[in-house]
Parts: C-alpha cells; sequence; structure tokens
C-alpha cells in the first residue's frame, strides 16, 4: 500500500473487481483495481480461471498425441502453437522438412495472423466503443474461416501441422480463393485505415496513453507487436529465419511515434494495421513460389526422440511463442513448457497501470492483445 | 562468445565451477544454486553477456536425482546470441533467490514454478499463487503429483467414475 499513500495522500481508495467476466477482459480474467475515482493507483491481474494443465496433460500423451492439444493453448493462434511445438520435436528428431510443406506452413500461418490481427483490432476499436470496424473484419474472418475450412476441416482449432509436414495438400483452386482473398482484402485494408485508425477519437483514446519504453518491454519479456510498437526492431522471422522466411521479402513494422509517443497504445495498433499488409506481401510471395513436392517428410510412426532438450520459438501474432521440450528418450515428453506472449503481455499491467484511467486500461489490455487462455495454459 | 567461452567466463568471475551439459539439442550450462543469482546477475550485466531478455523460465522435476531444476532461456537482442542456463536445488528444499529484480519478467514466471513445482523463492515481491486457486494442495508439476478425489472440497471425479491413475 506504500505506493498508495504515495500517490493519493489522505485519500481513501476504493477497491473494485473488473472481471472474471468483462467483456473487456477479453477472456476470463480479472483485475483488481485500486482506484479514487476514476483514476487507478495500481490494477493488479488475477488469472488462472483458464488453467486447464496442458503442460501436465503434455507428459501423458504421445509425441504426436499431444499435437491437437496445442490448437487449445490460443483459440486465435492454433497454426503457430502447432508449429512451434511441431518445430521442436522436429529439431529433436533432426527432421527436415519437404520445401512445399514449408511453405504451406508459411501460408497457414501467415492466413491466422491476419485472421487473429482483424480480430484483435477490431476488438480494439469495439472496447474503446467503435463496433462498426469490429463488423467489417469479423466479415473478412469469415472468409479467412472458410479458406482454413476448405484446408483442413476445421475453422478455429486447424490441426493442419504435422510433425515432419502439414496434414492436407492444396488444389489450385484452394490457391485461387487465397489469390482472391487477398485481391479483396488488400484495399479493406486502407479503408480500415480511412475508417478507424486515423481516427480523432481513437486517436484521443490511445495516444500518449500507457507509454511502455523499449528498456521495460524487454526487461518484462514484451514479445512481437508489442515490443515492436516500443521501438526495438525485431522479428524472429526476419531475425532468425525458420521455416521457409529467408526467402520471402517482407518490412517489420516497428513504432514511429508519427502521432503519439513510441510505446504507447496508438503505435500497438498501427504496428498490427502495419503487420496486416506485410502478412498479405508474404502469401503473395508464397502463392507464386509455392514449390511441388511432398508435403511430409519421413517421420518414424511411434515417435521417440532421443534424449535430450530443445527450445523452439515462431513469431507468432503475439510474438515469440516459444516451447521448450525436454524428451527422456521414451514416447512421451517428460516436461514441456510453453512462454506465451499474453503471459509477458499481463505481467507489465501492473507496471504501467499507475495513474491511468479506468477506461484507459481497458485499451491497455486490448493493445496488448491478452488472450486469457494463453495466459493461463 | 560460443557456450565453452560463456562457461569460461561465468566460471572466472562467479569463482565456482560451471558445467556443460549437453544431450541432443540445445546446450546448456550449469551453475551451482549459491551462485544463482549471482550468475544471472553478470549475464545480464556483463558487456560481453548482455542476456536482456529473459525468454522464458522453467522448473523441472527430476525425482530420480532428488532434485529441483529451474532452467533460464535467456536471449541478447544487442549480441543476438542465445544461453541456456540451469541450476539444481534439492527437492525437498528447493530455494533459491528470485531473480525477480534481475529481470522483472522472471516475478511471474517464479510464481508459477512456486505453485507448480513447490520451488520457494527468497526475497520474491509477491508470492501469492499465480495460476492455483490460494489453498491448493500439492505441487501439480511434480512427477509423484496424484490429484485427490475432492479439491478444495470439490469432488474431481464423477461418481461411480474411476480414472486411470487417479488413485490415492
Amino acid at each position: 500500500m506504500s505506493d498508495v499513500v504515495e500517490l493519493f495522500p489522505d485519500r481513501e481508495q476504493l477497491v473494485l473487481n473488473m472481471g472474471p467476466h468483462h467483456p473487456a477482459t477479453h477472456g476470463v480474467l480479472r483485475f483488481v483495481l485500486h482506484t479514487d475515482g476514476e483514476i487507478m493507483s495500481r490494477a493488479v491481474p488475477d488469472i488462472g480461471y483458464l488453467h486447464r494443465g496442458l503442460e501436465k496433460l503434455a507428459e501423458g500423451q504421445t509425441y504426436a498425441g499431444y499435437l491437437p492439444f496445442t490448437d487449445r493453448i490460443n483459440y486465435l493462434e492454433a497454426m503457430f502453437c502447432n508449429q512451434v511445438y511441431a518445430m521442436a520435436v522436429e529439431r529433436l528428431l533432426a527432421v527436415s522438412l519437404p520445401p512445399r510443406a514449408e511453405y504451406l506452413r508459411m501460408i497457414a500461418c501467415e492466413l491466422n495472423r491476419l485472421a487473429n490481427h482483424q480480430i484483435s483490432l477490431g476488438c480494439i476499436a469495439m472496447d474503446l466503443g467503435a463496433f462498426t470496424p469490429f463488423v467489417y473484419l469479423v466479415r473478412e474472418r469469415e472468409t479467412i474461416n472458410d479458406l482454413m475450412e476448405a484446408l483442413c476441416g476445421n475453422r478455429l482449432t486447424h490441426h493442419y501441422l504435422r510433425i515432419g509436414g502439414v496434414a492436407f495438400d492444396v488444389d489450385d483452386a484452394w490457391l485461387g480463393r487465397l489469390a482472391g482473398f487477398l485481391d479483396h482484402f488488400e484495399p479493406v485494408i486502407d479503408e480500415f485505415d480511412s475508417l478507424i485508425t486515423y481516427n480523432e477519437i481513437l486517436i484521443q483514446r490511445m495516444a500518449n496513453v500507457a507509454v511502455i519504453c523499449g528498456e521495460d518491454a524487454v526487461a518484462f519479456g514484451l514479445v512481437g507487436p508489442n515490443l515492436r510498437a516500443s521501438g526495438v526492431d525485431w522479428d524472429l522471422r526476419r531475425d532468425l529465419p525458420y521455416s521457409a522466411y529467408g526467402e520471402v521479402e517482407f518490412d517489420v513494422p516497428v513504432g514511429q511515434g508519427q502521432i503519439g509517443t513510441v510505446g504507447d497504445c496508438l503505435e500497438r495498433f498501427i504496428v498490427r494495421v502495419a503487420e496486416m499488409r506485410q502478412s498479405c506481401r508474404i502469401l503473395r510471395q508464397c502463392l507464386a513460389k509455392l514449390p511441388a513436392g511432398d508435403i511430409q517428410a519421413k517421420v518414424p510412426r511411434l515417435i521417440k526422440p532421443p534424449k535430450g532438450e530443445v527450445y523452439a520459438a515462431v513469431e507468432g501474432a503475439r510474438g515469440e511463442l516459444g516451447v521448450y521440450l525436454i524428451s527422456d528418450g521414451s514416447n512421451k515428453p517428460y516436461r514441456l513448457k510453453w512462454r506465451t506472449g499474453s503471459f509477458a503481455g499481463l505481467s507489465i499491467i501492473e507496471h504501467i497501470s499507475r495513474g491511468l484511467m479506468i477506461a484507459d486500461l481497458v485499451a491497455v489490455i486490448a493493445t496488448l492483445d491478452v488472450i486469457a487462455p494463453e495466459t493461463d495454459r | 562468445m560460443n557456450l565453452d567461452e560463456i562457461g569460461a567466463r561465468l566460471s572466472k568471475e562467479l569463482g565456482a565451477s560451471v558445467t556443460r551439459q549437453e544431450d541432443v539439442g540445445d546446450p546448456s550450462l550449469c551453475v551451482p544454486s549459491t551462485h544463482w543469482k549471482q550468475a544471472c546477475l553478470l549475464c545480464r550485466d556483463l558487456e560481453a553477456l548482455d542476456f536482456r531478455f529473459l525468454r522464458s523460465l522453467c522448473g523441472v522435476d527430476r525425482p530420480e536425482a532428488g532434485s529441483l531444476e529451474l532452467v533460464a532461456h535467456l536471449w541478447s537482442y544487442r549480441l543476438r546470441h542465445a544461453l541456456v542456463l540451469r541450476t539444481r536445488a534439492p527437492r525437498d528444499a528447493a530455494e533459491l533467490p528470485s531473480l525477480s529484480s534481475v529481470w522483472p519478467a522472471a516475478n511471474w514466471h517464479e510464481r508459477e514454478a512456486a505453485e507448480l513445482l513447490g520451488f520457494r523463492f527468497l526475497d520474491h515481491p509477491d508470492p501469492r499463487h499465480l495460476i492455483l486457486p490460494e489453498g491448493w494442495e500439492g505441487h501439480p508439476l511434480r512427477k509423484d503429483y496424484r490429484q485427490g478425489k475432492t479439491a478444495l472440497g470439490i469432488p474431481t471425479v464423477r461418481p461411480g467414475y474411476e480414472p486411470e491413475g487417479a488413485a490415492s
């Protein structure tokens, strides 16, 4: 309570509950707010409502059997969760993938990134009171869901990737549909920009709010768009290329602070919009370069990696998504740990919440793109 | 710097033995638990190491060795190198200094490791449970953990249904 006394001398604090069921907390997540009127002295996140023990469950599953569980880590990022787990096992097995499988993984993941950013940007706008952009973006996401359904039969928890490759090949008709979607969607991003990104009310609500400096972002382990919005130029796809990202060209959007400050809520919003354009660019190159060939490497039917440990990471929609996997030589993982972007994003909120308005907290949660199931696992 | 050079440098600065551990996959350095925080501070502050980013901090139960392991994955954005640093503590008295003052990101990872594996972190700024409810018995990520028939007064099994391995 010492900081409370300092900020509000001789004033009584009101302790408020926000959540666990609150439309702005993006899942079942609770905040304990210490407030004086509208101003908070701190907001303490309380998580664990969606803890499903996915790390413990891994210890009882075979390596291939755990793959469908990874979809449930984060329902908006299923492809990335599939990919990082598959990559960890492949590195233990020393399997390398046929090029077509790598490209199909890239296509699936970038589509997933688009779908995730659409929901995330729509939710930010909705949480700040603008409902229309959400509806526009959900309409676009519906097309992606249809593409995913045609690709692997599932709309949300895709389970498209397999250890050593992908489950299904694509045909020309599907690739044509994807190209058609990109032709349609790229102008929609411009439309979205003119609709909401540079909207005066949105700028007033987000610019200069909850500024996270680059140093803090690194110290608290922020990753992905949240880190780049704070001015740290880092993207695993470009800097430590995995899959076939070394063969495609794209830019990494970094917060510039043109309207507000580097590291504020608005930057986190703008970086995500810019990432959608880059994802479209990557998808177009994948379509042009997609090689022919196998979609699955030779992997033993009974997967028994040698004794060892590996840390695999991919640039998910929320940044570095990591898996630390220890094998003891049996057919089940000995220990598996998920390192997720939401976990880091949520842990910084108590640090930055001091002096914010309650309404600003909504913008902070939304722009950090926190997803409760990913935090709790 | 490669792993052996980092190991030699840490060993010299700490005045303690730093061992290299390697199976398939990522090699790691193991430091004595008495020098854990000091080693982490060096990793962060030495100009030649500059590990500012704690990617992950993970506890591992090793019942056959009677110890709990804590594994830190570090990354330096400036020098673009990685390090896996680990330490071991006895399973029944796993006390380690908290790294929250070294990397604020460690705060939540340690809270998680404390409740799920039974570490005790000294000088931790906020040693409450993170994921499990207060009052939860046992440490679920230990290998010998068995869920009871009730948890916090709520039955965990359906009547007439006995899941595999849920005995005791």
